[in-house]
């Protein structure tokens, strides 16, 4: 064969390894019942793959025949091993007689053992933290070294963290299944929460060396998009949406020199429209069900934000009606912050600044400088200038991301030029 | 991603065991070596003489000095090197974690910094 040849059917390898390989290993994994083994047969049956396509040609359904080389390469390989260690033998024997027939594994168990290495990587008995560097690494694909970028941690820190899981996951014989009728909402609800946490690490972070971690975001709604495929659920699409909603404004919420914009003040043209559309048809999906909850709340809530034109066409009531809503489904003190910051935009600030001093009253948000914010904003607007200076100085006490300081600081200097 | 396995161990240690255990120990790990080549992970190996057959260069005051054995006296001493084409640390790990020696021994993992990037 000429090397052309060659070059396209190498290029159409790693076609393949991207498409295919979270797949092939989830199902692998389900076979040998080992992430360790079933990495290394994943490996193995890529490396096989790229001699024999270019001599065999490339296999009809490449997905099957990589699942069915690494399953017989990771037999052959225990069988070699086995030669120095007995207990190996009876393994090998246990996994072929499990194994044969070779049935060749069809679509849906496919898609199955996807769902299964998300809710396997997303278990309740791993530490939350080491849930997000199993998923991101495992179903995402993502390196080690990639998640410990992302995250500004030490790579040794994240391998460690992957080793613990999946010792973990064989010690404590964790099922590698999608959870029963009566578990699943819990176990989804975890998911979910991984998903999001991944999101607003992107999300948030939005100063210096933001790029690799804007990668995290884009990661989230692709597992977002892959949940609500796999396991259409209401909720699923609410995170879908909200996130595509507050992805849609990721251009426009931060400057030039890396300011953040408040949503007041950005450029709406530059607001993402596709992610926008999809995400609001989402939004209706979900609705549909009847089975409101958290993430489709508040991604309505972002939605009619989305359908404003200019800020001061945005429907208050409504945003306020869907914060009542939000109340009931997950009742929170952050919740109860933002719904007053509504309250205040279609009743006025005095009626907004009563309510955030009875929820700092409480206690609850005393250390979170959004609330200093909210109530220094309200003042403000209210002509209270010693008591917003005062107040955006107990935010500015309260938060160490730099660009929310740059923001508040400036807040501050307009005070003084006009105060 | 490349990485470097330093292969450590007390040398004592491998004194202690017998000749027919050192030789299924050599024997394990040449077969390991083999599919690790096999599969396109391992690039570059090779054993080390002990540390006694090392010398230490150092260039001071414009003059060469050298010294007997190797740069550091350590409880372990490095036997060997693996270099290894991985995924990421994850996969480098588990390809480690899996020489007969660490059973002895330990093995230093080492990112290979790639200078073309």
């Amino acid at each position: 064969m000429s090397e052309v040849t060659d070059s396209k059917v190498r290029e159409l390898v790693e076609e393949v390894y991207r498409e295919e390989s979270r797949r092939v290993l989830a199902t692998l994994i389900r076979l040998l019942g080992d992430f360790d083994a079933a990495e290394e047969a994943l490996h193995d049956a890529f490396a096989v793959a790229a001699e024999q396509w270019i001599r065999n040609g490339v296999p009809s359904n490449p997905r099957a025949w990589l699942v069915s080389t690494g399953r017989f390469k990771a037999i052959d390989g225990m069988r070699r091993r086995a030669r120095f260690d007995a207990s190996l033998t009876e393994h090998a024997k246990q996994l072929e007689s499990a194994l044969y027939p070779l049935e060749e594994p069809d679509d849906e168990s496919i898609e199955d053992d996807r769902l299964r290495l998300i809710f396997t990587c997303c278990h309740p008995a791993l530490a939350p933290e080491a849930q997000v560097a199993m998923t991101l690494r495992e179903v995402c694909g993502l390196t080690t070294e990639e998640i410990a970028r992302a995250f500004l941690a030490k790579p040794s820190t994240i391998a460690q963290r992957i080793v613990r899981a999946k010792g973990k996951i064989r010690t404590a014989c964790i099922p590698y299944q999608v959870p029963s009728e009566t578990d699943l909402p819990a176990r989804l609800d975890a998911v979910l929460r991984v998903v999001y946490l991944v999101f607003n690490e992107g999300y948030s972070a939005s100063s210096g060396g933001s790029l690799t971690r804007h990668d995290l975001s884009a990661e989230a709604i692709r597992l977002g998009r892959l949940l609500v495929e796999l396991l259409p659920d209401p909720e699923t699409m609410g995170l879908l949406a909200l996130m595509l909603l507050h992805d849609s404004r990721r251009v426009a919420r931060i400057s030039a020199t890396g300011e953040l914009i408040l949503l007041d003040d950005q450029d709406r043209s530059l607001w993402n429209r596709d992610q926008i559309i999809e995400g609001t048809i989402l939004i209706e999906r979900a609705f549909a069900s009847n089975q409101v909850g958290p993430y489709t709340i508040q991604a309505a809530i972002a939605g009619v934000h989305a359908e404003a034109p200019q800020p001061a066409e945005t429907n208050w009531a409504q945003i306020v009606a869907l914060y009542d809503l939000l109340m009931q489904a997950g009742p929170s003190p952050v919740v109860e912050l933002n719904r007053a910051v509504a309250v205040a935009m279609r009743d006025g600030p005095l009626a907004g600044l009563s309510l955030i001093d009875s929820i700092l009253r409480r206690g609850e948000l005393s250390n979170y400088h959004l609330a200093y914010a909210a109530r220094a904003d309200f003042y403000r607007r209210l002509g209270r200038t010693t008591e917003a200076k005062a107040s955006y100085e107990q935010a500015l006490g309260l938060t160490q991301q730099e660009p929310e300081r740059r923001f508040l600081k400036r807040r501050l200097a307009e005070l003084h030029d006009y105060g | 991603m490349k990485y470097l396995l330093f292969c450590c161990m007390e040398e004592k240690k491998l004194e202690t065991i017998s000749r027919s255990q050192r030789d299924e120990l050599m024997d394990e790990t040449r077969i390991y070596c083999e599919e690790l080549h096999k599969s396109g992970h391992l690039l570059v190996s090779n054993p080390l003489e002990p540390v006694e057959m090392a010398v230490t260069v150092r260039v001071r005051n414009g003059g060469i000095s050298l010294s007997d054995g190797p740069f550091a006296e350590t409880k372990e001493q490095i036997g060997g090197f693996f270099l290894i084409d991985a995924r990421d640390i994850n996969e480098a790990v588990q390809i480690a974690s899996k020489f007969p020696s660490v059973r002895l021994g330990s093995m230093e993992v080492r990112p290979v910094v790639d200078l073309e990037k």
